[in-house]
């Protein structure tokens, strides 16, 4: 009786451990910001995939200002002069695809999936 | 050169060639034409001669594009004192024109202060009015909002309107902000409906003159260089004897000829942009140039509408013509 107890406290603890460490392993991916440099008229990488929670940031280093804007309303940045950055945290799944309202010829993706 | 001449690659000029060509003609101004989208270079006297026949007849405005207030990079780091030489030789033409259209992007970044800053400079223009529309640099933050309140023409809120001056019909467009297609600007259905209605009680014989800062024909379209819907707009004038579209947005002399409808892309006050599709530039980014350089690659346009005739003269003029 008292070793079972015992084997499912120790069970316990172990799920307990594994799924906080899973749970850091997470928010330590999370805390790393994914970072997109709009260079040349492009979102580079034009394509990324993130894990939910994660913050995207987007650096313009053209010399023209560019603005980042989903299709879906979701997230959209003010006008993005040269050096300036835009951020936006993914909370939910899904597929993200934006462009840049000033040159609708630019466009990105951020897949958001766990 | 026959048309098919002129099409084979080792016979089509290359702006570098028609640039060092216009620097040749010493004070001269440059009547462009096109054949299949390329730049030709007429002769230097052509507009002038039509203004010469045609006496006190004509009515002549000048076009000025993308000031870009508020650009301060290596490309021109003094927008505000090129748009300064351009308004003194504006102002020192022998013919006072009848107003200044401006083609769009009067700022860089929608900045209130640009839109204050590009305001006051234009009232040294000594004209009696300057008519504008919008660049997508002016709709970034906002749409038109922050544009119209500097730069409201009719004072009811439209960033497009007409209005009629020495027989000729005047539209203002806006081609920066739907983005039916994705890839390129357009007018979108408000504004199409719009024109209809607007050329409906203009008629055939009224020569009409179409502001648009993006060109109203596809020039290039991995750079957004065109207008989704514009062929529905082109349909809506074709009727008319004598239509000039006059456009900005790609800083450089190009023109098309479609029938009775004639397009125009102008010159910016700015900085340079890449030609279409440039090999090895890749994106239409400003072009940096030698500082000797820029005034021979920045200028204004003179346009003169002669009654009678459906062609008009269009005269461009860089600021460094020497």
């Amino acid at each position: 009786m008292t070793i079972r107890l015992s084997r499912t406290a120790t069970g316990a603890a172990l799920s307990m451990l594994v799924a906080v460490a899973l749970v850091c392993a997470t928010l330590a991916r999370a805390a790393e910001p994914s970072q997109i440099t709009i260079t040349k008229f492009t979102f580079a990488p034009k394509e990324i995939t993130v894990a939910p929670g994660t913050k995207v940031v987007w650096t313009n280093k053209d010399e023209t200002p560019h603005t980042v804007a989903s299709n879906d309303k979701s997230f959209a940045s003010k006008g993005l002069d040269t050096g300036d950055t835009y951020e936006h945290t993914f909370d939910r799944e899904g597929d993200f695809a934006y462009i840049c309202t000033v040159h609708p010829f630019m466009t990105g993706v951020v897949h958001v999936h766990k | 050169m026959s048309t098919r001449d002129r099409d084979r690659p080792e016979n089509r000029i290359t702006r570098r060639q028609a640039l060092a060509c216009l620097a040749q003609w010493s004070g001269a101004a440059v009547v462009w034409t096109v054949s299949g989208g390329v730049p030709h270079a007429l002769g230097a006297t052509r507009g002038d001669e039509m203004l010469k026949s045609a006496g006190g007849d004509a009515l002549t405005f000048v076009q000025i594009s993308d000031t870009h207030i508020g650009f301060k990079k290596d490309a021109n780091p003094d927008v505000a004192g090129s748009l300064r030489r351009a308004m003194a030789d504006i102002n020192a033409l022998p013919t006072k024109p009848a107003f200044v259209v401006h083609t769009g992007d009067v700022s860089h970044l929608s900045k209130p202060e640009e839109f204050g800053h590009a305001k006051e400079l234009l009232q040294e223009l000594r004209v009696d009015r300057v008519h504008t529309i919008p660049g997508e640099h002016d709709t970034i933050d906002d749409g038109t909002t922050g544009y119209l309140r500097y730069f409201d023409h009719d004072g009811n809120g439209k960033s497009w309107y007409s209005f009629n001056q020495a027989g000729v019909h005047f539209v203002g467009l806006n081609n920066v902000e739907n983005f039916k297609a994705k890839t390129l600007a357009a007018l979108g259905d408000e504004q199409l409906a719009w024109l209809k209605k607007d050329l409906s009680s203009v008629s055939h014989s009224t020569p009409v003159i179409v502001l648009a800062h993006i060109p109203l024909w596809t020039i290039w379209e991995p750079w957004g260089w065109g207008t989704a819907d514009s062929a529905e707009a082109i349909a809506l004038l074709r009727p008319y004897g004598s239509v000039t579209v006059l456009n900005g947005h790609i800083h450089q002399v190009l023109q098309k000829v479609e029938g009775s409808v004639s397009l125009h892309t102008a010159m910016s006050l700015a900085y340079p942009l890449p030609t279409p599709g440039q090999a090895g530039i890749g994106e239409p980014g400003p072009v940096t140039v030698a500082s000797a350089e820029l005034g021979k690659l920045l200028g204004t346009r003179q346009v003169s509408v002669v009654r009678g005739r459906h062609e008009l003269a269009l005269v461009d003029t860089p600021l460094d013509r020497a």
